[in-house]
């Protein structure tokens, strides 16, 4: 045998969870049920998928729409809702600007309308509510972290969790009659009278850090790329261990 | 064939580069990787193909550029569906670094694995005969560090969370080893063309 490498940095691997390779290749349809208005830009979108296999907090499907000419566009999208919202799941999406499939769900989408999903899908940015969790998302990053608290919620689960979420001002922050205790909410470019403004930093983090349960966080960051990247090393410069570091990227 | 009420698409004009179920991203490339960007510099970078090979050797950087250069000019295709056309990656075909180790004959599959831990397997015959690379440069520049700089693995054929980022060596095996993503429920190949994106499909 050979002298294996050992890479310097070992970041988390394997995933939390095994995933059912047969529910993430299976195409089902999903009726949309009812639509809700979250901020603005982004709305709820909630699906009757009658066979769901049921998924973990933080996992994504896979969406795909069909035009009468057999085109189809598909994307992959957080899913919002806690895993006991039987038979049921919700999306969170921003109206992106010339967005193909954002934009048939904001302009023309109806309850009635059926899609086709497949999923739930990868389970690298699951948590299963089995360790203390510290979640911070930017934007509609916060969609598959409110999964999470909601989960945390419904289960009445004890272990510690901890939501830092960055919004541009209060009327852009997703689901902001939802949260509780458990979450600091920060405004990059408008806030509430006597809420400072500015970008996440240090400071934010440090009060969460400092009360670290014991085993330590595991962190989940959720957002743009330019996000991800200032909010992943805030947490390593701050002594987070980069292999506790699971990060999804909006691209 | 289940239509979407309402949904026509953007307009579309046929483009034979494009494989089923992608888009044309344009000008954007998405970054997606699940850890922390490392910061690795190029004197700190090395590149070692060991296994089921005569003679397992490590390059540092400067003996990696000294090997032949090799460039890519084609396109690349993510597994979130979009897909970028024309890019160009300059480098060195991973056949210069294969053939200095001598892989066994009973190497059937290989290991990429990066400086950062993560992993992704291929099959040997995915990494020869001039369609893989090692590189460091994109449009003629250093390849950015989230991008998987100072250098990545290019395997453009199959989807792009098989070009490790970041890439620390290769391990050939006589045997398939799932890697991070696999593991994660992702399909062993990745042939955009057979649309191969989930374990099953």
């Amino acid at each position: 045998m050979t002298e294996t490498f050992t890479p310097p940095t070992r970041f988390a691997v394997p995933g939390r969870i095994a995933v059912s390779n047969r529910a993430a290749a299976l195409w089902q349809t999903a009726t949309l049920t009812e639509i809700r208005r979250e901020t603005p830009q982004a709305a709820t979108f909630r699906f009757a998928v009658p066979a769901w296999a049921g998924h973990l907090p933080g996992q994504h499907l896979m969406l795909r729409l069909t035009a009468d000419d057999g085109y189809t566009a598909q994307r992959h999208y957080s899913i919002a809702s806690a895993p006991d919202d039987d038979g049921h799941v919700e999306l969170t999406l921003d109206h992106v600007d010339g967005g193909e499939v954002s934009g048939w769900f904001h302009t023309r989408a109806e309850p009635g309308d059926e899609v086709q999903v497949r999923g739930p899908l990868s389970g690298f940015f699951a948590w299963p509510g089995d360790r203390p969790a510290l979640l911070i998302g930017a934007g509609s990053g916060v969609v598959p972290l409110m999964s999470m608290v909601r989960h945390h919620r419904a289960r009445g689960l004890d272990v510690p969790l901890r939501l830092l979420v960055s919004a541009r001002g209060p009327e852009e922050l997703i689901y902001a009659r939802e949260y509780g205790a458990e979450t600091t909410p920060v405004f990059t470019r408008s806030a509430p009278e006597g809420v400072p403004v500015g970008r996440l930093a240090a400071c934010h983090l440090a009060p969460l850090l400092a009360e670290e349960p014991a085993g330590g966080w595991e962190a989940y960051v959720c957002g743009s790329n330019a996000f991800a990247e200032h909010a992943s090393r805030l947490l390593v410069q701050a002594g987070q261990p980069v292999d506790r570091i699971r990060i999804e990227r909006f691209g | 064939m289940n239509v979407t009420r309402g949904f026509t698409g953007r307009p579309r004009v046929h483009h034979p580069g494009l494989p089923p179920g992608q888009y044309d991203a344009g000008d954007d490339w998405p970054v997606l990787s699940a850890e922390v960007t490392p910061d690795l510099a190029p004197a700190d970078w090395t590149f070692r193909v060991d296994g089921l090979v005569g003679a397992p050797r490590t390059w540092d950087w400067d003996e990696a550029h000294a090997l032949p250069g090799s460039a890519y000019e084609g396109d690349i295709h993510c597994v979130t569906s979009w897909s970028k056309f024309g890019v160009r990656f300059g480098g060195v075909s991973l056949d210069a670094f294969l053939a200095a180790v001598r892989p066994d004959a009973s190497a059937t599959h290989a290991v990429a694995y990066s400086h950062t831990g993560y992993t992704t397997n291929l099959p040997l015959s995915d990494l020869t005969g001039g369609r893989a690379w090692i590189a460091w440069e994109y449009d003629g520049k250093p390849l950015a560090a989230e991008h998987g700089g100072p250098a990545r693995l290019l395997v453009p054929h199959l989807y792009f969370w098989k070009s490790a980022k970041w890439i620390a060596g290769l391990r050939l095996l006589d045997h398939d080893e799932p890697g991070f993503w696999e593991q994660n429920g992702y399909h062993a190949r990745g042939n955009p063309w057979e649309e191969q994106r989930y374990a099953g499909d």
